[in-house]
């Protein structure tokens, strides 16, 4: 197996179904000969061609128009928005259009796309860059979102991503771009859309997190084992739909949840996932279930980032928390 | 049937004043500028390259964040500001910080916005603009509708705004134009065509000639000038400032230019979509050479003139760099204070939260 970065694992996913399927496209603001800003599409332009992999005139809401232009005439379309905090130019391509398309045109019509953007924080881009705004679109009826922590799983879950026959928004936390290698086979795999993964087993209490987060979480469950509390870690990996029976299953076992997003607190994914426990489990739990989020400001300017963004230490301090409950 | 479209797009010609060797080549449209002015713009093309040059350098060191250089745009971006008053409304985009730097934002303040610190983006009393928009062509139709209350309110002022080649294939560009056009506003709007839209060349931006054109569509004047030139520059944008205050509506102006340096100081590689001959060519039609050509012609300008600009400029970079390490850290209370003009329950209670966090 060969050991890979998630963005090389990104680029593979694509090169995949570029190679599979000839429907497939990739195109954005530079990902052609430039291979993208963080080079996510690397190297595919040479092997595809022009045609197949290429730059878009620069405007967010033509990438979303054409996409869905494509996909009406039997294409699979991958754009990439090059940066999430740029979605509000497309949010109407997303969220009023392409995610409306099936059900409007009462089947007759569907939009297999799939959205690729880096979002999350922690790397000090200028305004408007970073920002966790999943929830605006996990909101949305009509379109998954889907956020892999791992290579591993960046590549198995893009591949199902590019697959399915509906639009699919894949969020890529630039964080994780290169910040470590994992296992990834050579060969392709398809991972479930909606399933949540167990990154860690443990019976004491759950953290349920997804992107960056899973990091943060693994993290405070070594620091939480010296305490002898043994966490177990529930990637969500896909944010909508939510995989809850996995998420109960644990509950019923651990009957205690710390909740993580990087996001803001109001509203939100999080606080999506505290109600379906309470509406499911409530009686297997020993205390409120808590979130660990940022706060509810703006993104921070990034010389404040580092403080703004939750952090292991803030999962340990909810977890005692809710066992000292 | 008759189509127009040959027509109209060859009609668009660049206009300029100094060519590349330092010769006045259009006597007619000769600004009218005193010898004073004149070395005033060269002062600060020079000043403006040094402080580019330092900025990357100081990036590079980490004392400085995000940064987008300015080389080889200096004559149209400080051509177009000199040709503002100091009631004009900037909108400016992210490698637009020397406008604001010679409208009066402070140094310390520009290296405090790349640093991503919010202090950065307050204006100070006597600077009317925005801090630079990242967000593509937001500015445009902002610049729309600060045109437009302008002159519901009769004043003699303008709105100016800034986007590149590739902000021109945004909505937001069609919407601005069109607005301020709809209203005959008192707007103007440049593009500065640096040829490239980080990797993508104008070319696959658009299948219009020139950029310029796209006025006609939405009724409005259109220019295109030599960039490069800063007597052009400054010629066209305060004919077309004293057409807007005049009720004339508003103008596009399209510099043709070129960035000598990276997209920005966050890892673009210029090689993978320029070649170096393309970048010779340009250096050939570079703004100060022509200038420093010109004025010494003239008589106005000399070596130790330059020099002395050169001192100016590395002290002032030095003195604004420890000015900014001495300001207060931002701290996440600060950005709580910025949100609403009164706290909302949730962050008053986030707020004694954090306070406690950074008390730590
Ligand atoms: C809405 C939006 N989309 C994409 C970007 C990312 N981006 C930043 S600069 C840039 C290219 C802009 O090119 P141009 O308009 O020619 O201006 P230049 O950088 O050349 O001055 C892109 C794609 C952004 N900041 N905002
Ligand atoms: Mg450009």
């Amino acid at each position: 197996m060969a050991q890979m970065t998630m963005i090389q694992a990104i680029t593979d996913a694509m090169r995949t179904e570029l190679k599979n399927d000839e429907n497939v496209l990739v195109f954005g603001e530079d990902v052609g000969q430039n291979g993208g800003v963080f080079r996510a599409t690397e190297g595919l332009q040479d092997e595809f061609g022009e045609d197949r992999v290429f730059d878009t005139p620069l405007a967010e809401s033509g990438i979303g128009g054409l996409s869905i232009g494509l996909a009406l005439e039997g294409y699979r379309p991958v754009p990439e928005i090059q940066f999430f905090g740029f979605v509000y130019e497309v949010m109407d391509s997303i969220s009023g259009q392409m995610s409306r398309m099936r059900y409007r045109s009462g089947g007759s019509h569907t939009n297999p796309i799939t959205i690729r953007s880096p979002f999350g924080g922690g790397v000090h881009t200028p305004e408007l860059h970073a920002d966790s705004l999943e929830g605006l679109i996990a909101q949305q009826p009509g379109i998954k979102v889907v956020i892999p922590s791992t290579p591993y799983d960046a590549k198995g879950l893009l591949i199902q991503s590019i697959r399915d026959n509906d639009p699919v928004l894949f969020l890529e936390h630039m964080k994780l771009y290169r910040s470590f290698r994992g296992e990834v086979p050579e060969e392709e795999y398809t991972l479930e859309l909606g399933k949540a993964d167990i990154k860690r087993e443990g019976k004491d209490v759950t953290l349920i997190a997804y992107g960056a987060m899973v990091h943060a979480s693994l993290k405070a469950a070594e620091e939480l084992e010296k305490d002898g509390i043994e966490a177990e870690v529930i990637d969500l990996r896909t944010v909508s739909p939510i995989d809850i029976d996995t998420i109960i299953e644990s509950v019923e076992k651990t009957n205690r949840v710390v909740v993580v997003q990087e996001a803001q607190r109001q509203a939100g994914v999080a606080a999506n996932i505290v109600a379906e426990i309470q509406e499911r489990a409530i009686l297997h739990l020993e205390a409120p279930v808590l979130r660990v989020t940022a706060p509810d400001t703006v993104y921070a300017f990034s010389e404040a980032e580092e403080v703004w963004l939750p952090n292991h230490k803030d999962i340990v301090e909810k977890v005692n928390t809710v066992i000292n409950f | 049937m008759k189509y127009v479209l040959e027509s109209v797009e060859s009609q668009f010609e660049m206009f300029q004043i100094l060519n590349e060797d330092g010769k006045i080549v259009n006597k007619d449209d000769m600004p009218d500028l005193s010898d004073e002015d004149l070395k005033e713009l060269m002062r600060r093309m020079v000043y403006t390259r040094i402080l580019d040059q330092r900025s990357i350098a100081l990036n590079r060191q980490g004392r400085l964040g995000f940064y987008a250089p300015t080389a080889g745009q200096e004559a149209s971006q400080l051509g177009s500001q000199f040709a503002l008053e100091q009631d004009d409304f900037i909108l400016p985009g992210y490698r637009d910080v020397p406008q604001l730097i010679w409208q009066g934002l402070p140094l310390y303040q520009a290296f405090l916005f790349s640093r991503g610190h919010y202090h950065g983006n307050q204006m100070p009393e006597n600077v009317r603009a925005l801090s630079p928009q990242i967000i593509i062509g937001a500015q445009y139709v902002q610049a729309a509708g600060v045109a437009l209350g302008m002159k519901k309110r009769g004043k003699k002022t303008v709105a100016i705004t800034y986007t590149g080649d590739g902000g021109t294939s945004q909505g937001d560009f069609y919407e601005g134009i069109n607005f301020a056009g709809a209203y005959q506003a008192p707007a103007i709007f440049i593009v500065q065509n640096n040829r490239f839209a980080i990797s993508v060349p104008v070319e696959k931006q658009t299948n219009a000639k020139t950029l310029a054109q796209k006025a006609v569509a939405a009724g409005i004047e259109g220019i295109q000038v030599d960039g490069m030139d800063i007597l052009a520059v400054y010629a066209v944008t305060k004919d077309a400032r004293n057409r807007a205050v005049n009720g004339e509506g508003p103008t596009l102006i399209e510099t043709m230019t070129y960035r000598y340096g990276p997209h920005t100081m966050a890892g673009d590689d210029p090689t993978r979509y320029r070649t170096d001959d393309q970048d010779s060519e340009w250096e050939k039609k570079d703004p100060l050479v022509r200038f420093r050509k010109f004025l010494e012609g003239k008589k106005l300008w000399s070596e130790e003139e330059e020099n002395k600009v050169i001192e100016e400029a590395k002290d002032d970079i030095k003195k604004a760099i420890k000015e900014t390490d001495a300001y207060p850290k931002q701290k996440v209370t600060d950005l709580m204070e910025n949100m609403f003009e009164e706290l909302p329950s949730n962050l008053q209670e986030q707020m004694e939260e954090y306070k406690e966090k950074e008390s730590k």
